[in-house]
């Protein structure tokens, strides 16, 4: 296999040598004609949590989207640049199929299968052709993502007999059958109320031991509270990226300041 | 607070209105009800004397109290089970690709304006070009196997478009975490596109046999028999079906064949009665796959 790619990069004036898990080099992305993400260059870490911010309509979504090749599916895209997960272009020699399998993806709004709740988590798993117990599977993937407990009982149950947070952690649990490095997050808790956005957050906090999670999020005391590193991305630029620590207390850039102060956005 | 004053003074005609609008809807319903009921109620007391066992298990004849219409159910029957086999297959085959795997474009949106001029193409129209093409082209003579071609080519733009409508109305999110979960196109298709799209298939497919059922001018034209008194044994045979029987008795001079005629359009409506029912069965039946 390749090694992975190592880039230095400047936090604070200090010279940081890490592991890349996903690099974005120079990308540019359009919708038809709309251009909108430009000449974005992003790292990002290793079993980390990182958080894209910014007003809507900035193209942190877009970018996530960009991060799994799920932008591919809407016609009439376009994308320049590279994305390269362990150092390898997702773009260029890669089935799509494969890197959607290797990078899981929860969505903004809960969108469970219209199947059984173990069902739901063992569906992904047997179409990329999983062949150990299904039970095991199951419950592995269901105390990964703190849903077990609530639904041992009645794994046979319809998923959308769960609450809307339920089936956000059941979202998570499907994902993580299919044993993904990387899991994207678009908006997971934007759904949610604030007990089952603070459960989710708890799942977020154990999951990164295992995993690399990427989340964007409207909301910055949720970007505060559960990401390492934080992006701030307006009108398709990436304008700041840096610990989330420093982001938030010293921000580099104005734009940056203007918008977590509230200012704007 | 005078503006106030002046928004309750309008609640009585609003609410006026309001009644007088439901009332409306009411009297349309009612009008075609009683027009329905009027029609079935005449023609059911007019062939009410000749609906029986005998009726229903005799050859056409040309002495009114030995004819039956055993031969008609029987290739009314054949003609909807080989219409359905072939264009039900097709039909939601044709609605996956364009909905699921064609590129966007022009071209996508030029096959869509032409299958929908389709579905409203007369149906005699069709019965030419079955003549053309499968009586006479592929010599399948005036066979059931070419009326059954014939007819599902006249339902086919309406499956397909109805079955378009099913797979549209499928949430994007299901698609999208199913395609997140590695999926390749044809699993998400069938695990999820197909069974949820199904009971919405079913709906389109009833209402497209229906019309296929009672349709006469394209197996006029491709010559289906008005006499057949023996039963079809494979579907190349000669065949005849309810619609074609009744619209023979019906152009007979003698009062028994009209009446004859009433009692053909009973079964007829019994038949496709006993139709829709099995087909709304079976889509309660695939419902449940997405009962919430």
């Amino acid at each position: 296999m390749e090694t992975n790619e190592l880039n230095v990069s400047m936090t604070n004036g200090q010279a940081v040598l890490q592991e890349a898990k996903v690099l974005v080099e120079n990308l540019d992305f359009w919708y038809g004609t709309n251009h909108v993400l430009k000449d974005v260059s992003l790292d990002i870490r290793a079993n980390k949590v990182t958080a894209f911010i910014g007003p809507s309509g900035c193209g942190k979504s877009t970018l996530l989207r960009c991060l799994n090749r799920m932008n591919e599916l809407i016609p009439g895209t376009r994308l320049e640049g590279r994305v390269l997960i362990d150092g390898r272009d997702i773009y260029r020699n890669a089935d799509p199929v494969m890197v959607r399998r290797r990078i899981g993806m929860v969505f903004q709004k809960p969108n469970p299968f219209p199947k059984t709740i173990s069902e739901n988590v063992i569906w992904g798993a047997r179409v990329n052709g999983y062949k150990g117990k299904e039970n095991d599977l199951v419950e592995k993937c269901l105390r990964k993502a703190a849903l077990w407990d609530e639904v041992k009982d009645r794994l046979n149950a319809q998923a959308y007999s769960l609450s809307g947070g339920q089936q956000q952690r059941l979202c998570i649990a499907r994902t993580l059958a299919v044993a993904p490095d990387v899991v994207l997050m678009d908006e997971p808790a934007s759904a949610l109320d604030p007990i089952a956005t603070a459960k989710l957050e708890e799942t977020i906090l154990q999951l990164k031991e295992r995993y690399t999670i990427i989340i964007v999020t409207h909301n910055m005391q949720q970007a505060g509270r559960i990401s390492d590193r934080t992006a701030f991305f307006y009108m398709g630029e990436l304008v700041e990226t840096d610990a989330t620590d420093q982001l938030f207390t010293r921000p580099a850039q104005k734009r940056t300041e203007d918008y977590i102060t509230g200012r704007f956005g | 607070m005078a503006s106030s004053q002046q928004y309750d003074e309008r609640l009585d005609s609003r609410r006026r209105r309001g009644l007088i609008f439901s009332g409306l809807l009411f009297v349309a319903t009612v009008f075609g009800l009683v027009v329905l009921i009027t029609l079935i109620v005449d023609v059911v007391m007019q062939g009410a004397q000749w609906l029986g066992w005998d009726f229903l298990t005799r050859f056409p004849s040309r002495i009114p109290e030995r004819a039956g219409i055993k031969s008609a159910i029987v290739g009314s029957i054949w003609m909807i089970l080989l219409t359905a086999g072939i264009s039900v297959p097709i039909g939601v085959a044709s609605a996956l690709y364009l909905e699921e795997y064609a590129p966007r474009g022009w071209f996508l949106k030029l096959i869509q304006i032409n299958i929908n001029n389709l579905a409203g193409i007369p149906s005699v129209v069709y019965g030419i070009l079955g003549l053309v093409l499968f009586v006479r082209f592929f010599a399948l003579g005036r066979s059931l196997l070419a009326g059954a071609l014939t007819m599902a080519l006249l339902i086919l733009p309406i499956i397909v478009i109805s079955a378009q409508e099913a797979l549209r109305a499928i949430p994007s999110g299901i698609r999208e975490s199913a395609f997140a979960l590695g999926a390749t196109r044809r699993q998400v298709v069938w695990s999820h596109l197909l069974p949820m799209s199904a009971p919405s298939i079913m709906t389109g497919v009833i209402l497209a046999l229906s019309r296929a059922i009672g349709e006469t001018a394209p197996l006029i034209m491709i010559g289906a028999l008005t006499f057949i008194a023996f039963l079809p044994t494979s579907v190349l045979d000669p065949f005849t079906v309810l619609p074609i029987q009744i619209f023979n008795w019906t152009a007979r001079p003698q009062a028994d064949f009209q009446s004859l005629a009433a009692a053909g359009i009973v079964i007829l409506m019994i038949v496709l009665f006993l139709m829709n029912l099995s087909a709304i069965l079976l889509r309660n039946h695939f419902e449940k796959y997405r009962s919430r």
